[in-house]
C-alpha cells in the first residue's frame, strides 16, 4: 500500500516536473553581455561600421574593429547581416486597443472635450498580442497615444519590453491637442452643410481658446501660490494641471492637424499662445503649406504615409510624397503609422516615402534619430553610439525592403526572442498534424 | 429618305450599347518580362496588336504603325488582379434581407470613382467588385477592367467573365440579421441554417420548373412555377454556373461552408479574407478551394483575432489557389507590395509571391485563360515597373489594359477627376483611417454602429 502511495507520489512529481519543462520551452528576453561581431552597423548617426557592436549593462559599450569584449558575453556571429537602432514609430495606438471593434477593449478615447490629464501610459497593456507582433520586425519603440475629443489626453513614449508600464516607459510625455475638425458622417445620411460644418468647428475653436485662457490664468494663480504662501492655491482642476506644463514649456504639444488651411492657422495659433515646445502631428496636406511649416521652425510627425490622398482631386501618391516634399521643404520629419496592430509596417511607410522621393537617410532618420531628437530622448535612443540604450536590431538587408528579415532583436539591452502568436501559429499549423484525414 | 435616317439612327444607338472596348497595340522593348506562367524573360520584347498579347521574344520588329514603349531596366509583368475590392460601384450592401441574391452589383457600376485611376497608378488593372458581407448569401459581383476615362458603366465590365456571387459567415451577418434585426442569423448555427435552406429552396425551384419543362411537351395546360429571381440565382450557383465567395474567418465556419458545399455537389468556391485559413488549409486543398485574404490585416474585429501574416505562405505551401486581394481603395494601389509580405512572413519566392496578384486570383475569379500572365493570346493587361515588384522601392510606370495605356507616370496629371464637386469639404483622409477594415459593411453602417460617432 505505501508503495502504491510512493508510486503515485513520484508519478505526480514527474507529472509537475514535465510540465516546469514544458513551461521553460516559452523563450524569454534575457540581459547580459553579447557581442555582435562580422556586422555591418549603420549608426545613422556616424556612418556605417563595419565590425563588431559589444551591448553591456543594457548599454552599447563598443562599435567597431578590435574592440574589447567582456568575459563570458554571449557572441552573435552577424556575417552578411546589418545592425540598426531599434524604429521608432511617431504615433500609434499601440497597447491601447486589443480588438478594434470590441469597444471595451479600446483604452484610448475617454469620454469628454477636454480630458488631458488622462495618461495613456496607465492604460498600457504590456502583454497586449501586437506588442510582439510589432518588435520582431524591428519597431521597438512608439508613442502610444490617446484619441478623441479635442484634448484626448497625455501620449507616451514606450519600449516594446517589460512586463508593468514604467519598465517599458522611453522618457517622453507629451499633451494631445487635436485641431479642430467637423466632418461628415461617411456613406450619407448626414446633410448638414459645409457652413453648418465650418460653423461647429468655429464653435470648437473657440472652446479651445477659452480652455487656454482659462489655463493661462490657473498657472497665474497657481506661480503665485507658489512664490508666497499666504497667495491662495488655485482650485483642485486637474484638465488645468496637466495642461499648464505645456503654457510653461515644460512639457510638448503634440498637435494634430491635417487640412493645409488648418495647418496655417495653427501655425498662426501656436505663435500667438507663444507655445515653445509643439509637434504637429498627421501633416497629412503639410506638402501644400511645407515652407511655412519650415519657416515657423515646427516638427512634424506624419504619416500614415501608405495611405490614399486626402482629396479626391489630389494627384495619385500625394500621401507617399508628403514625407519627403516637407523634408525637402526644410521640415524637420518623423513618419508615424498612426496604428494599433500593424505598427509593424513602419519601415514600408518610411519605405514608401523613398519610392516617392524622399531621401533615403532622411527617412531612416525619420524612425530613428529625428523622432528620439524630437521626444528628447536622443541620448538614448535612436543612433547606435557607444553609451546609448541597446535598442537595435539585427537584418538580412535593407529594413524597409520587405522580404528582409529580422533575425536579433534587443530593447533597452534585453534579447528578445523574435517569436510572437503570428509565429507560433505558423509553426504550429504549417505542417498540421493530423492533416486532412484523421 | 426618312427610313434610312432612321435606320441609320438605330444603328449608331447599337454601336453605342453594344460598343466594344477600346484596344490597342504596342511593342513593349527590352523589359524584364515577369511571364508568371513561364518564368523570368530577360531583354525581351511583348508585342501587342489590337488588344492581344500576339508574341514575346527577343529582337521583335514592331510592325508598321504600332508604337514602342522602351522598357530597358524595367519589369513588365501581367496586370495586377484583386479579387476582392468595392471601388468603382456606388452601393454595395443590400442589407434588408439575410439572402439577397436576386440583386446585382453590376447594376450599381460608377465609372467616375477616382479610385479606378488610381489603382491603374497601382498596376492594378482588373477588380472583382463585390457586394458588402451583411448577408449570408448577398448579390452578385462584377469582374471589371480599369478602363479609366469613360462615363459608360458598360465598358468597366470585362465582357465574358463568369458570374461570381458574395456569401458571408460569422458576425457581419450575425450583426446586421441577428444583432440588428432580430431574425436568423445571430449565430454560426443561423448562418449555415440560411444557407442551407437557401440552397434547398434552389434546389426545389430547379425542379419544379425542370418538371415543367417535361410535361410542357405533352401538356399544353401545364403550368410554369412562379418566376423568383432570387432562386433563379441560388438554381445557378447549384448548375455550377456561379461561383461562391465566401467572406469568412474562422475555421470552423470555412469548414463549415465545405461541408455545406459538398452536400449541394457545388464546387465552385473561393473563401474571402479567410484570416483562418491556415488551420483548415489541408480541408480547402483538398476540396479545391480557393482562398484570398489580406497579407496582415488582423484584431479589427474579434474573429481576426487569432491570425497570422503567414497565413498566405501556409495556404500556399497546402496546395490552396491563394491570392492576397484588397478590400480598400487604399491598398488595391500596392498589392505588389502586399504580395511582397509572405517573403517576409514565410518565405515565399519571387514566383509564388507575384502569382497572389496575377494569375491566381484570375483562377479564382474564372478569368485565367483571358488574363493574369504574360502569354501570347491573353488580353495585354500589362504592367511596367522601375524596379521589380516586390521591392519596396518599386514604382509602376505605365499601366495598360487590352494594349491601351490608361496610365502613364511621366504623363499623369494631378486632378484627374471625370466627375468634380466643387464642395468636396474634407478629404478621404480620416474615412480612410477609421473605415479602412470595413468596407464590406458600407451600407450597413447607419442601421447598426451608434459607436462610429462623427467624432471618433
Amino acid at each position: 500500500m505505501q508503495n502504491i502511495f510512493k508510486f503515485l507520489l513520484l508519478a505526480i512529481v514527474s507529472i509537475a516536473s514535465l510540465q516546469l519543462v514544458t513551461a521553460q520551452i516559452v523563450e524569454k528576453a534575457e540581459k547580459g553581455a553579447f557581442v555582435l561581431t562580422n556586422a555591418t552597423i549603420e549608426t545613422i548617426t556616424q556612418g556605417t561600421v563595419k565590425g563588431t557592436l559589444v551591448i553591456q549593462d543594457g548599454k552599447i559599450t563598443a562599435i567597431g574593429q578590435n574592440v574589447p569584449t567582456p568575459a563570458g558575453a554571449k557572441t552573435i556571429d552577424c556575417t552578411g547581416l546589418f545592425i540598426y537602432p531599434g524604429m521608432i514609430d511617431g504615433g500609434s495606438t499601440l497597447g491601447l486597443s486589443e480588438v478594434g471593434s470590441v469597444s471595451l477593449t479600446q483604452d484610448f478615447n475617454e469620454i469628454g472635450e477636454l480630458t488631458p490629464q488622462m495618461q495613456a501610459l496607465t492604460a498600457v497593456n504590456p502583454n497586449a498580442t501586437a506588442i510582439p507582433v510589432t518588435r520582431v520586425d524591428g519597431v521597438t519603440t512608439t508613442l502610444t497615444t490617446p484619441r478623441g475629443g479635442l484634448f484626448p489626453g497625455t501620449a507616451a513614449l514606450i519600449n516594446l519590453v517589460g512586463y508593468t508600464p514604467d519598465q517599458m516607459y522611453a522618457g517622453f510625455k507629451g499633451i494631445v491637442m487635436n485641431y479642430p475638425v467637423v466632418r461628415r458622417r461617411p456613406w450619407g445620411g448626414d446633410n448638414r452643410s459645409d457652413e453648418e460644418l465650418k460653423k461647429e468647428e468655429e464653435k470648437l475653436l473657440k472652446q479651445v481658446n477659452e480652455v487656454w485662457d482659462q489655463a493661462a490664468l490657473y498657472a497665474r494663480i497657481d506661480s503665485a501660490a507658489r512664490a508666497n504662501s499666504a497667495n491662495p492655491k488655485p482650485d483642485y482642476n486637474p484638465e488645468m494641471e496637466a495642461l499648464v506644463p505645456v503654457l510653461r514649456g515644460e512639457v510638448t504639444l503634440l498637435l494634430e492637424v491635417n487640412r493645409y488651411n488648418d495647418i496655417e492657422s495653427a501655425i498662426k495659433w501656436v505663435q500667438d499662445r507663444k507655445i515653445k515646445k509643439v509637434i504637429f502631428t498627421g501633416v497629412a496636406e503639410g506638402w501644400r503649406v511645407a515652407d511655412k511649416i519650415a519657416q515657423a521652425g515646427i516638427p512634424v510627425i506624419t504619416g500614415p504615409v501608405i495611405t490614399v490622398p486626402s482629396r479626391a482631386s489630389d494627384r495619385y501618391d500625394k500621401a507617399y510624397a508628403n514625407p519627403g516634399l516637407m523634408h525637402k521643404a526644410g521640415v524637420k520629419v518623423a513618419i508615424r503609422t498612426n496604428n494599433s496592430e500593424n505598427v509593424r509596417n513602419l519601415p514600408f511607410h518610411a519605405g514608401f516615402a523613398v519610392a516617392y522621393g524622399m531621401d533615403k537617410a532622411a527617412a531612416l532618420r525619420a524612425v530613428t534619430i529625428t523622432p528620439a531628437e524630437m521626444f528628447s530622448v536622443a541620448n538614448r535612443l535612436g543612433s547606435l553610439e557607444v553609451g546609448k540604450s541597446a535598442t537595435l536590431f539585427v537584418a538580412s538587408g535593407d529594413p524597409f525592403e520587405t522580404k528582409t528579415e529580422i533575425r536579433h532583436l534587443f530593447i533597452d539591452g534585453w534579447n528578445v526572442p523574435i517569436d510572437s502568436r503570428h509565429i507560433q501559429l505558423y509553426e504550429e499549423f504549417l505542417n498540421r498534424q493530423p492533416g486532412a484525414k484523421k | 429618305m426618312k427610313n434610312l435616317l432612321f435606320i441609320i439612327i438605330i444603328l449608331l444607338g447599337c454601336q453605342w450599347s453594344f460598343a466594344q472596348p477600346r484596344t490597342g497595340s504596342m511593342l513593349i522593348k527590352n523589359g524584364t518580362v515577369l511571364t508568371i506562367t513561364k518564368g523570368t524573360l530577360e531583354n525581351t520584347d511583348v508585342l501587342v496588336e489590337r488588344g492581344k498579347i500576339t508574341r514575346i521574344g527577343k529582337n521583335i520588329a514592331a510592325p508598321a504603325g504600332v508604337p514602342i514603349i522602351d522598357a530597358t531596366g524595367q519589369y513588365v509583368m501581367p496586370g495586377i488582379i484583386d479579387a476582392h475590392s468595392h471601388i468603382a460601384i456606388d452601393a454595395v450592401n443590400e442589407a434588408t434581407n439575410p439572402v439577397t441574391s436576386e440583386v446585382w452589383v453590376g447594376d450599381a457600376l460608377d465609372p467616375l470613382d477616382v479610385s479606378i485611376y488610381r489603382a491603374l497608378a497601382g498596376g492594378c488593372t482588373s477588380s472583382h467588385a463585390m457586394h458588402g458581407s451583411a448577408n449570408a448569401i448577398g448579390g452578385e459581383c462584377e469582374t471589371i477592367k480599369h478602363r479609366w476615362g469613360t462615363y459608360n458603366p458598360e465598358d468597366l465590365r470585362m465582357q465574358g467573365a463568369p458570374r461570381t456571387i458574395k456569401f458571408a459567415l460569422g458576425e457581419n451577418p450575425m450583426r446586421v440579421h441577428g444583432e440588428g434585426r432580430s431574425i436568423v442569423p445571430r449565430t454560426r448555427m443561423g448562418v449555415e441554417f440560411v444557407i442551407r435552406k437557401a440552397f434547398t429552396e434552389g434546389k426545389n425551384y430547379m425542379e419544379a420548373w425542370a418538371k415543367y419543362n417535361r410535361e410542357k411537351a405533352t401538356n399544353p395546360n401545364a403550368l410554369p412555377p412562379q418566376y423568383d429571381r432570387r432562386l433563379e440565382t441560388m438554381a445557378d450557383i447549384l448548375k455550377g454556373d456561379i461561383i461562391i465567395h465566401c467572406h469568412s474567418y474562422r475555421a470552423d465556419e470555412i469548414y463549415m461552408l465545405l461541408n455545406v458545399c459538398k452536400d449541394f455537389g457545388v464546387k465552385k468556391v473561393c473563401f474571402q479574407h479567410v484570416n483562418e485559413g491556415f488551420k483548415v488549409a489541408p480541408e480547402l486543398a483538398e476540396f479545391g478551394a480557393g482562398a484570398s485574404v489580406f497579407a496582415d490585416w488582423w484584431a479589427y474585429k474579434f474573429e481576426v483575432y487569432y491570425s497570422t501574416a503567414y497565413n498566405a505562405a501556409i495556404l500556399v505551401k497546402n496546395g490552396v489557389v491563394t491570392s492576397i486581394n484588397s478590400d480598400s481603395g487604399d491598398y488595391i494601389r500596392h498589392l505588389y507590395h502586399q504580395a511582397a509580405k509572405t517573403q517576409r512572413y514565410g518565405g515565399l519566392t519571387d514566383e509564388e509571391s507575384l502569382a497572389l496578384i496575377t494569375i491566381n486570383p484570375a483562377k479564382q475569379l474564372g478569368i485565367e485563360n483571358r488574363v493574369g500572365s504574360i502569354e501570347v493570346g491573353k488580353d495585354a493587361d500589362i504592367v511596367i515597373f522601375n524596379a521589380h515588384p516586390l521591392s519596396i522601392y518599386a514604382v509602376p510606370q505605365k499601366t495598360i489594359v487590352d494594349g491601351v495605356v490608361y496610365f502613364d507616370i511621366s504623363k499623369d496629371a494631378d486632378d484627374v477627376r471625370l466627375d468634380v464637386n466643387p464642395t468636396e469639404a474634407f478629404p478621404a483622409y480620416y474615412e480612410e483611417l477609421q473605415l479602412n477594415h470595413y468596407r464590406c459593411m458600407q451600407g450597413a453602417f447607419e442601421l447598426l454602429f451608434g459607436w462610429m460617432t462623427e467624432r471618433e
